[in-house]
């Protein structure tokens, strides 16, 4: 399943005097099974252009071409492509409207018309697949649970579509440190298991230099940066020049080197920099 | 959902953009009804000049006010023809049952270019004055009714908070009606009855949301100690100016005229 993007621009309320330009020649490309973060400053266009993978929003010029199909083309079925791409908005927990969580994980596999078996074993695997009880919970009311429990309700119920491609707009926000660093946990076992294609949109440096293995740097509706996180988080003026900032535990390797510790920069994970500082005490022979 | 509606504030610092929200409103109330005080055809000059010198003083062009009209194109339409049929006198046209007279024809037209007037007139006041402005000036405006209890503070907040909150509700509504789109909800086809059902993914949300946000709303008010009414002062002020002045005396010759020409 891949997403190419070709010239992709995007323009709120033309011709009014509200216009303003979103997104500004786009290009990017998505391949089978890669795990991509999107980051940028407030504002940059990160929403407006995940609504566009999977054709909520319709470009005002440009291409977006899924697994060989434009979706601009007339006789697309959108509805498909949705199946195909799901898309976890900020917030879910906000979506939810059913009486049970059941019904409300339900509503997505439901759309597709599949049978009342299949929907059954799809909210359990999904239920399942974010860490709730299916038996525990599924009577419950969604609005009786946790704040974390109902964000997992939400993204199980995208995930029971069973979509190739998940996209997830800012899935830790408003979390506990506990809650966050599990669902990001499922988030991970959900690629490894299924071998999704993932997206993660986050303002959490630290999470995006840990989990994805490719960066897409979003600025003023441009997309000027694309790489591996060791690419990105290599150039840390020009990230600060737009408002993103680089791992703080990468902050600690650069303060070490400026007072003439000989540790490597490109370090962006706390468990990399464990190992870099202690193979560099057993090499000085301090230990 | 990001489309422009009838009436809405276009920003500006025009003229008319800048006169005292009470001026504006006075002078819509005084067009509303000379409109009605104008008996014949050469009457409509004073308001057709009036709406152009406010709309060249305003820079907002024509097109947003003829925008306006177009949701109520319908009650217009029904105006004209119910005036065209209705009327008895001398025969123009017959179809089958139906008669349509001079005088009828006469008075359809009348009454169609009434509504249109007022409609523009009107739909002037809420294109250059920001929702805030406008109840800071009606609050203004009902405080002399304060004496046989009318509320005005209480009633200007509820204006505020409910005007405030439409975009914010419209934009929650989209972002709502496109998380259940994502999970392949369908809006458009099927149904009467199909259609109606499946907005029941969107309006649970959406009043889960309305009430959370009240909540919110009342309690932040509470904890920065708000009491409406008595005593409260405010950051802006507002104040008449020479512009005001003017505005005024132009709509007064303007009434003028249209009293004076019911005696042509």
């Amino acid at each position: 399943m891949s997403i190419i993007i070709k010239n992709l621009t995007h323009v709120y309320m033309p011709g009014t005097p509200f216009e303003s330009i979103a997104l500004k020649d786009i290009n990017w490309e998505i391949n089978d099974g890669e795990f991509w973060g999107l980051i940028g400053h407030t504002g940059s266009g990160k929403s407006t252009l995940i609504q566009h993978l999977n054709g909520l929003l319709k470009p005002t010029s440009g291409e977006i071409i899924i697994d060989g199909v434009n979706i601009r083309e007339k006789g697309v079925n959108l509805k498909e492509i949705r199946h195909k791409i799901g898309l976890v908005f900020q917030y879910p927990e906000h979506q939810l409207f059913e009486e049970t969580v059941e019904k409300d994980v339900a509503f997505g596999p439901k759309n597709m018309g599949l049978s009342d078996d299949e929907v059954i074993n799809r909210v359990k695997e999904a239920l399942e697949a974010v860490g709730l009880n299916y038996e525990k919970i599924k009577d419950r009311s969604p609005f009786e649970l946790s704040g974390g429990q109902m964000r997992r309700v939400a993204i199980a119920g995208v995930l029971a579509m069973k979509p190739k491609v998940l996209i997830l707009d800012e899935p830790t926000v408003g979390l506990d440190p506990k809650g966050r660093d599990e669902i990001l946990e499922e988030i991970v076992e959900l690629k490894r298991r299924y071998n999704m294609t993932i997206i993660l949109v986050s303002h959490s440096m630290e999470d995006i230099a840990r989990l994805v293995d490719k960066i897409a740097v979003l600025h003023k509706g441009r997309l000027i940066k694309c790489g591996t996180p060791k690419e990105i988080f290599k150039d840390k003026e020009s990230l600060s020049s737009i408002g993103l900032d680089i791992p703080q535990v990468t902050h600690l390797m650069y303060r070490l080197k400026e007072r003439g510790i000989d540790v490597p920069t490109d370090v962006l994970t706390v468990e990399e920099a464990k190992r870099a500082i202690l193979a560099l005490v057993r090499r000085k022979g301090y230990a | 959902m990001r489309e422009l509606s009838i009436g809405q504030y276009i920003p500006g610092d025009s003229f008319v953009h800048k006169l005292d929200p009470r001026t504006k409103i006075i002078i819509t109330f005084v067009f509303m009804i000379v409109i009605f005080v104008i008996n014949n055809f050469y009457g409509y000059i004073f308001p057709v000049i009036f709406i152009l010198i406010a709309a060249l003083f305003s820079k907002i062009s024509l097109k947003y006010m003829i925008k306006g009209l177009r949701p109520l194109l319908f009650i217009i339409f029904l105006t004209f023809i119910l005036n065209l049929f209705m009327i008895k006198g001398r025969i123009l046209y017959e179809i089958g049952p139906f008669d349509i007279t001079y005088e009828g024809l006469y008075q359809a037209v009348f009454m169609a270019l009434r509504l249109i007037f007022l409609i523009v007139g009107t739909s002037l006041l809420t294109l250059t004055t920001s929702p805030m402005m406008l109840t800071d000036g009606i609050e203004y405006l009902l405080k002399p009714f304060k004496r046989i209890g009318v509320p005005a503070h209480e009633l200007a907040m509820m204006m505020t908070i409910a005007l405030r909150f439409i975009p914010t509700l419209l934009e929650e509504t989209d972002k709502i009606m496109k998380a259940q789109m994502a999970r392949g909800a369908d809006f458009q086809s099927g149904n009467l009855i199909n259609r109606a059902k499946s907005l029941v993914p969107i309006l649970v949300p959406l009043f889960v949301s309305a009430f959370r946000r009240a909540d919110e709303l009342a309690m932040a008010m509470e904890s920065r100690c708000y009491r409406g009414g008595e005593n409260r002062t405010r950051m802006k002020e507002l104040k008449m100016t020479n512009k005001d002045l003017i505005a005024l005396c132009v709509t007064a010759v303007m009434t003028a005229g249209c009293i004076a020409s019911r005696f042509l």
